[in-house]
């Protein structure tokens, strides 16, 4: 895998490590984001915020074409994915190689942890940089060890997705999405899915790794990580993208009237 | 009093012969599965395809199969097909003239035909998650099979196609129609040459249900290994 450090754009010094220009995407006749765009830099940590419906998931899994758009531009470190119209309106990579590339260096967790049923969590952890960064099975193995130990489930290396709790299982995809050493780590609604009692062992590594510098774009619920970890917060309404700022800026003092009423039913839900 | 119930020296005469009769029945089931496993995931895989004229056609064989009797195939290919100058003037025909030839294709066919309906169920039944966790860190569509898809589908398959194999044990008594001195080939002529048919099939059956059972506890063993991520979790810790 190449690292390609394409040219930097003239206009800035450094690009920022993930950049969406104008996403859209309408599932038929809906349009579900209507023209989002974000920039993340380097060490940033941002918070997605929004009811559901918001299309926040949908705009997270745009960013690496899990979705695929109708229309807008993603960058990566100033490097454009180049894309094309499919069929049905919607914009597919042109090249299937370099959209791959940028896989490698965006990696994603999921609500539902998706991890690899007849995988053990070593497994889980060691395959993609042994089929996608074609590392060596040994050094795949340190590594992997590595980040599970960093995530806090070593001691569960030997386990099967299914025999593990909730909290395991989002750690292990944790490590699994940490082993890529990716440039950006997307996270979507990593919370959502796991018992209250579970939610803070995985907060807690979230934190530990937006504290490390990481570059984190998190779809969250979690009102408490985005004020407290988070360096930025985005609020997406009905596909727009409603406010953006600093997280006690925009928490505190909402300037939008959805933002406050978004803000007044999370806190007594 | 006269007769003895069941005349064992006749049985016991006869064992060798049902020794030979079991590796024949063995030899086909083993060259017949072999064959129909390995076109059996291939085909699977075009069997889910998006494109609807590839689908279509492995369906369109698999329903076929599936819809008519194992024996109607392998008369049709060992009978059948020799009424034909054509056929037999080809160069096929010194195959397809032989017993053996006819009842392994047969064979593959109709196993061919189960196995990939039970490896394209297996590969529907993928978590969508697994996939998209795939694809999300860079896989491509080759390795995702390689290393997702099918790995968890074979996994998942395993059971039903233990099944298929003791089904298929089972019908390669149909061979000794053709001519083929299997197990139960074996047992016809011993009945002939006796005219004990309790003696003669019910020896067979022992060979079949003997042979019925090692699969099963071979494919037991196989589960066990294989499908150790779906066993229920072990009562030994909660949250972590």
């Amino acid at each position: 895998m190449a690292i390609a450090t394409t040219v930097a754009p003239q206009t800035s010094t450094t690009a920022p490590a993930l950049e969406a220009e104008g996403v859209r995407k309408s599932f038929g006749a809906v349009e579900v984001l209507k023209g989002v765009s974000v920039a993340a830099g380097s060490g940033d940590v941002i918070a997605m915020i929004g009811s559901s419906g918001s299309g926040k998931s949908t705009f997270l899994r745009c960013l690496n074409l899990l979705e695929r758009p109708s229309a807008g531009r993603i960058l990566l470190g100033g490097e454009e994915l180049a894309l094309q119209p499919g069929g049905d309106g919607s914009l597919g990579p042109r090249d299937p190689a370099q959209l791959q590339r940028f896989r490698s260096r965006i990696a994603m967790v999921f609500q539902q942890f998706n991890l690899w049923a007849h995988m053990t969590a070593l497994q889980n952890v060691m395959e993609a940089p042994v089929q996608v960064l074609g590392l060596g099975k040994a050094e795949a193995r340190d590594r992997a060890l590595r980040y599970l130990e960093r995530v806090g489930v070593a001691h569960r290396k030997d386990a099967y997705p299914a025999h593990l709790s909730g909290g395991e299982q989002q750690r292990v995809a944790i490590a699994r999405a940490l082993a890529m050493e990716p440039d950006v780590m997307l996270f979507d609604e990593p919370t959502s899915a796991l018992d209250p009692e579970l939610v803070g062992e995985v907060l807690r590594v979230m934190r530990s790794l937006a504290e490390e510098g990481r570059t984190m774009i998190v779809v969250t619920h979690e009102m408490s990580f985005a004020r407290d970890v988070s360096n930025r917060v985005l609020f997406l309404h009905q596909g727009v993208l409603e406010e953006d700022g600093a997280p006690d800026d925009l928490l505190r003092h909402p300037r939008s009237e959805r933002l406050r009423t978004f803000l007044a039913s999370t806190l007594h839900a | 009093m006269d007769a003895p119930p069941v005349d064992w020296s006749v049985i016991f005469g006869a064992l060798p012969n049902f020794w030979r009769g079991l590796q024949i029945t063995l030899m086909l089931l083993a060259i017949s599965m072999s064959s129909g496993l390995l076109l059996s995931i291939p085909l699977g895989v075009l069997r889910v395809s998006p494109r609807r004229w590839v689908s279509g056609s492995v369906w369109f064989y698999t329903y076929v199969i599936r819809g008519t009797p194992l024996l109607v195939q392998l008369f049709m290919i060992y009978f059948g097909l020799a009424q034909f100058e054509a056929v037999r003037e080809s160069v096929a025909w010194p195959l397809l003239k032989s017993a053996w030839f006819c009842a392994w294709l047969a064979f593959t066919l109709n196993t061919t035909a189960y196995t990939t309906e039970i490896v394209a169920g297996a590969l529907r039944a993928t978590p969508p998650g697994e996939l998209e966790a795939a694809r999300s860190l860079g896989m491509g569509t080759a390795a995702i099979y390689r290393r997702i898809l099918l790995p968890g589908a074979l996994r998942r398959a395993l059971p039903q196609y233990g099944n298929e194999v003791v089904m298929m044990m089972h019908a390669t008594a149909l061979a000794s129609t053709v001519s083929i001195v299997e197990l139960t080939r074996v047992a016809r002529d011993v009945y002939s040459d006796h005219l004990l048919p309790a003696e003669a099939f019910g020896t067979v059956a022992v060979f079949y249900f003997v042979l019925t059972f090692t699969l099963v506890g071979i494919f037991k063993l196989l589960e066990q290994r294989y499908l150790a991520h779906l066993r229920p979790k072990q009562p030994e810790r909660k949250a972590g």
